[in-house]
Order: structure tokens, then sequence, then C-alpha cells
């Protein structure tokens, strides 16, 4: 469930990576506070081994499919919350660099997403509210899954309300959810089966290792969190609020004059769109159906750029600028040897290229 | 994750440490161009995709400049390509606008932005790629501190990225072992994936425990220190400057198009 930057516009990519930044600042000064020093190399391997972690299967007791360890929970339940949504943010960040998984624009929702919710949600008051300080018994393991579930949809339910709000999906909210909450909540269950069949090996072998992340968690900080997620969320909503939604969309809700159009009337569609409207996330944002199918042969004006010369023109010099940037790339790479001052010359390229 | 993608990440490692003229530039430079780079690149409207043709020139150059071979790169985005266009796949459907037209052809907005989708995740993902192949995890990380990243994060990625190969290479080998005395599918019953990664789990936490020591015996104090080498230079900030000029005017001027009725143009 990592995003793409693909489907994030800057606004929603930008809001959220302030928030991630501020979790990181506010868990960093935490961690920098415990003064365990051998917290340091010890959050650095286990991001490491949830990496490794991630290369053994296990057989889905019941399925033919099969699973492995998604690692957010377990890093709560091994550090404690602070420590472990550093070590997410960390491994979601070389994920993105390394792996493409995930963008640099979404990394500051993919951190929000996989690390919040398992590390200040799920874990504190999911798995420790049920598992107390037992290890092992059916009740932990309960607590396990359950937490993993929470937080995995929480998650879930945030990658759909990101990409909503940035508009670039065109999926309609309800359909998103439908689609990403089923998943979400099998791949829940996996998690919180791994999460609990490691975490009850350890307490039988090394109980000692489990017992790092027991002291010291008091729940103030994490409701002083909570508040400060909730006033970062709400200065984002009222961003979005403010700002116009541009492109087709708002041309077709003034045009047709529709304010609220559907693609299904099921009940969880219905509400959900009631408690988007009510909650105004993105007030007067219409989506199309095959309904308005005959309306649209009145939308062309609303369309400035409906015109043949123009679209061709576009597609033409579209094709030509690809070939040639790629052309300058690769003069760029046969020049090479020769050149030293790079930055010179393909600045003037660039310069070049852009006045033609 | 596939032992095939480890050895990737190694070449990875490899192309960061390369000594070109744009590995030499500061991480910091970089990172802003990058991050500018999707910045802009995202701040189109949804429709547009002849307009984005130009931001083709960043990855491009860079990718040349910092000899990262261009296959490499193409199949990681590849791997990576999954999500969006599953999302975006459905934008077709959900959008039947008219949006274009080339001939007799109508194309509708759901297929322009499904394309613009398609573009703007080649050009980011390139992006982010290439900026850490010609610029390496260290570079980067050292850049990125002095730059506000908090250190205690800074050091978190430092150190998770020095362990991965180590830890990593445990866990493939504890994979091959069980394959081999399997014979079976790589999957593994519950019961005993737990021990599995409960051995895997516990070997890295004393892992952690020795590397510990060892830093204590060479006088850590809890305070990590990241060599500053690299100085902001006038070509750092042309660098910059230069690249922002242009997105800012491929942002500005749909340049394909003026090419595109340029060239039309020129024809009649």
């Amino acid at each position: 469930m990592h995003m793409a930057d693909a489907l994030i516009s800057p606004a929603v990519g930008g809001t959220m990576w302030a928030a991630s930044a501020g979790l990181i600042a506010y868990c960093a000064r935490k961690v920098r506070l415990t003064l365990r020093d051998n917290l340091v190399p010890m959050m650095g391997v286990l991001g490491a081994f949830i990496f490794a972690a991630q290369m053994i299967n296990f057989t889905i007791p019941g399925t033919g499919s099969s699973g492995h360890l998604g690692g957010g929970l377990i890093l709560a339940i091994l550090l404690g919350p602070y420590a472990a949504f550093l070590v997410i943010a960390s491994v979601l960040t070389v994920q993105a660099f390394f792996f493409a998984d995930g963008g640099l624009l979404a990394l500051g929702c993919n951190i929000f997403n996989l690390g919040f919710y398992p590390s200040f949600i799920a874990y504190p008051f999911v798995y420790r509210a049920i598992a107390k300080v037992q290890r092992g018994t059916p009740r932990a393991w309960a607590a396990a899954i359950i937490a993993a579930v929470v937080g995995l949809q929480l998650g879930a339910f945030s990658v759909v309300l990101e990409t909503r709000a940035s508009g670039i999906s065109e999926l309609p909210l309800g359909a998103f959810v439908l689609l990403m909450s089923p998943i979400h909540l099998a791949i829940g269950v996996v998690e919180g089966l791994a999460t609990a069949v490691v975490v009850s090996f350890v307490a039988r072998a090394r109980p000692e290792a489990l017992s790092a992340a027991e002291t010291g968690m008091g729940l103030r900080p994490v409701l002083i969190g909570l508040l400060v997620a909730a006033a970062v969320t709400g200065g984002a909503v009222s961003w979005f609020a403010s700002a116009h939604p541009d492109g087709l969309e708002w041309s077709i809700a003034k045009v047709t004059g529709t304010e609220e159009v559907s693609g299904s009337e099921s009940g969880l569609h219905k509400e959900l769109s009631s408690v988007q409207e009510k909650t105004a996330f993105l007030p007067d944002y219409g989506f199309k159906s095959g309904a308005e199918a005959a309306e649209s042969e009145e939308q062309p004006a609303s369309w400035p750029a409906v015109s043949a010369g123009t679209s061709v023109s576009g597609l033409v010099g579209g094709a030509i600028t690809l070939m040639l940037a790629c052309a300058v790339g690769l003069m760029l790479k046969l020049g090479r040897a020769t050149r030293d001052r790079h930055d010179h010359t393909s600045q003037s390229v660039i310069m070049g290229s852009g006045e033609s | 994750m596939t032992p095939g993608q480890w050895i990737e990440i190694g070449r990875m490692d490899e192309l960061g440490r390369l000594d070109t003229p744009l590995h030499r530039r500061d991480a910091r430079a970089k990172a802003v161009t990058t991050i500018l780079f999707i910045a802009f690149v995202m701040s189109f409207p949804r429709h547009e995709v002849s307009a984005l043709m130009p931001f083709f020139l960043y990855p491009l150059a860079i990718l040349s400049l910092g000899r990262i071979p261009p296959g490499y790169l193409l199949r990681k985005i590849l791997i990576a390509a999954p999500f969006a266009v599953v999302i975006g796949m459905f934008n077709p459907f959900l959008d039947r606008e008219p949006a274009a037209a080339i001939g007799g052809l109508v194309i509708t907005g759901g297929w322009l932005s499904f394309a613009s989708i398609l573009v703007r995740f080649v050009l980011t993902v390139s992006a982010a790629l290439v900026l850490i192949a010609c610029t390496g995890m260290n570079r980067l990380c050292a850049g990125l501190e002095r730059m506000g990243l908090p250190r205690v994060f800074a050091v978190q990625l430092l150190f998770l990225y020095r362990y991965l190969f180590v830890v990593a290479a445990e866990g493939s080998r504890m994979r091959r072992s069980m394959q081999i005395r399997a014979a079976g599918p790589s999957a593994i019953p519950l019961r005993v994936y737990g021990s599995a990664v409960g051995h895997l789990l516990l070997r890295s936490m004393s892992r952690a425990d020795r590397v510990y020591r060892a830093m204590v015996s060479r006088g850590f104090d809890g305070e990590i220190r990241v060599l500053h080498e690299s100085r902001l230079r006038w070509a750092d900030a042309a660098f910059v400057i230069g690249w922002t000029v242009f997105f800012a005017a491929a942002r500005t001027w749909n340049l394909a198009d003026l090419l595109g009725r340029l060239f039309m143009g020129g024809l009649s």
C-alpha cells in the first residue's frame, strides 16, 4: 500500500510531508532523551531485520497463498512507539530511494500511513490495551491480530483520503474504499499472525529482549501527539477546502449544476459520500457516471483545448520534445569524457531547448 | 522481496560511489533540485500530457552525466509500476469526457489523465532513483542532515543502510538453507516461520549488541558525528538555479506544444 508520487498532488504531498517531518522531529527528540545509547544500533539493525524478514514467507493457514511480515507492529512491540516510528520511516525512505516503492513526494504520506497508525494508535491503544503484559497467550495473539488489522485499515483509509484529495485518480471514494478495505483486512490478519508468532517465539526464547519497550511509555505524550496530528490534519483540510479544485470536475460541477453525483447507490457508498459532503473535504466535487454521458455533449465549451489542431500539435510537439530530451541525454553521454565543466554545458543546452 | 532485489540494491550502492562531476555536486543541491522537479511535475493539471515531455530532459541528463545504465533504471521503474497503473487504470472508465481529438479519433479525458499518471509516474520515480544513484546514501544523508533532518533520524538511515546488506545476507542464507532442506514450495508453516524469523530477529538483536559494544570501545558517547566534507560551491548554486529556471519555463509555457506548432507551421 505504498502510495506512488504519480497520484499525489503537491498540496497533499506537502501537507503529509510536514506532518511526518514533525513526527520525526518529535520522535527523534524523544529517542535522544531516553538516554539509552544502545538504542541507536538496535534501531538500525532492526530496520535491516524488517527487510530481511520480508524474504521469508509462510503459508497462510487454510489458504494456498503465502504471506510475510510487514513490520510496523512488531517494531512498536520491540522498541516502543517513538523508536519504532523512526525505524519505519527510515525503512520507507530506503524503499523509496532504492526500490522506487512509493515516491519522494508520497514519502510523507507513506510514513504517516504505515508509521503513525501502528506506532501511535494500534500499539498503545489496541495491542497494549488488550494484551497488557501477556505474551504468547491466546489473548496476546488476538491483540496482535486486532492491532494489525486496525493499523492497516486506518492506513488504507488514509491512502484513499489522500489519493482522493489529490484528485488525480478518478476513482470515487466509496469504490476506492471497497477496493482497499478487504485487501487490507486480509493483509492485517496475516501481519497479525506473523507478528504474534514471532513475538511469542522471542518471549519463549529470550524474554528479556522484549522488555525494552515496556518501560517509560505513558499515555499522555501519545495523546499530545494525537492532538498535534489532529491540528495538522485540520490545517490540511482547511487548506484543501479553500483551494479550488481545478480542471474538468470544477467546470462540470458548474456547468451541469449537479452538486453530488455518485456512481452507485449502494449503502456504503451513499453513506461515505454523505460523510464526505458533511465534512466538506472537497466541496462541490462532482463525479461523472454513465448516466451523465448524455449531458457530456454540451461539455466541449468547458474544456478549452478541444480542437483537433492543438491536440495534434501537442502530440507532435510532445514526441519531438521527448526525442530532443533523449538526444540531449545521448549527447551528454558521448561528450562526457571530454567535458569537464558539465554543469555549464548542460545548462546552456537546457536553455537552448527551452527557447526553441 | 527476492534475493535478486538485493543484488540490485548492491548495484545501486556501487553507482552511488562512482566519482563523476555529477557525483561531486553537493548532495543538498541535488536533493533540492529533485524535490523541485517532483513538485513541478505534480503541479500540472491532471489531463496534461504533452507539457510534461520537456521534463524528461532532467532524468535523462542526470542519467547520462552520472553514468547510470538506462536499462537497469528502466527495470527498477517497471518493478515499481503496479500501484500507479492499477489505480490509474480506472480513469478511462470513470471519465469519458471527450478531451482531445486527433484527426477523427476522439480521446476521452480518462485516457488522457491515465496517460498523464503514467508519464508522471515514470518521471517522479526516475528522479528519485537517479538522485540516489548519482549521490550515494552516505553523501545524501550527510547532506540532508545539514539541511535540518534530525540527527537521530539521519544516523538511523545510515545505520539501517549499513546493516541492510549484512542482515539481508543472513536472511537469504536462512532462506536458502530452508529451501534446500524442505525441497518444496518456498513458503513454510506458521510455526516454523515463527522460530525461523524469531531466530533471525534474535541474531539481529545480538548483532546490534555487539555493534554497540564495539562502538563504545571506540569512544562512542551517545553522539554520532557525521563527516561534513562537501561544501557548497558556485557550481552547485548554478545547478539548482539552472534547472529551476528550466522547470519554471516548462511549467509556464507548454514547450512541447510550441515546438509542435512550430513544426506543423513549417510543414504547411
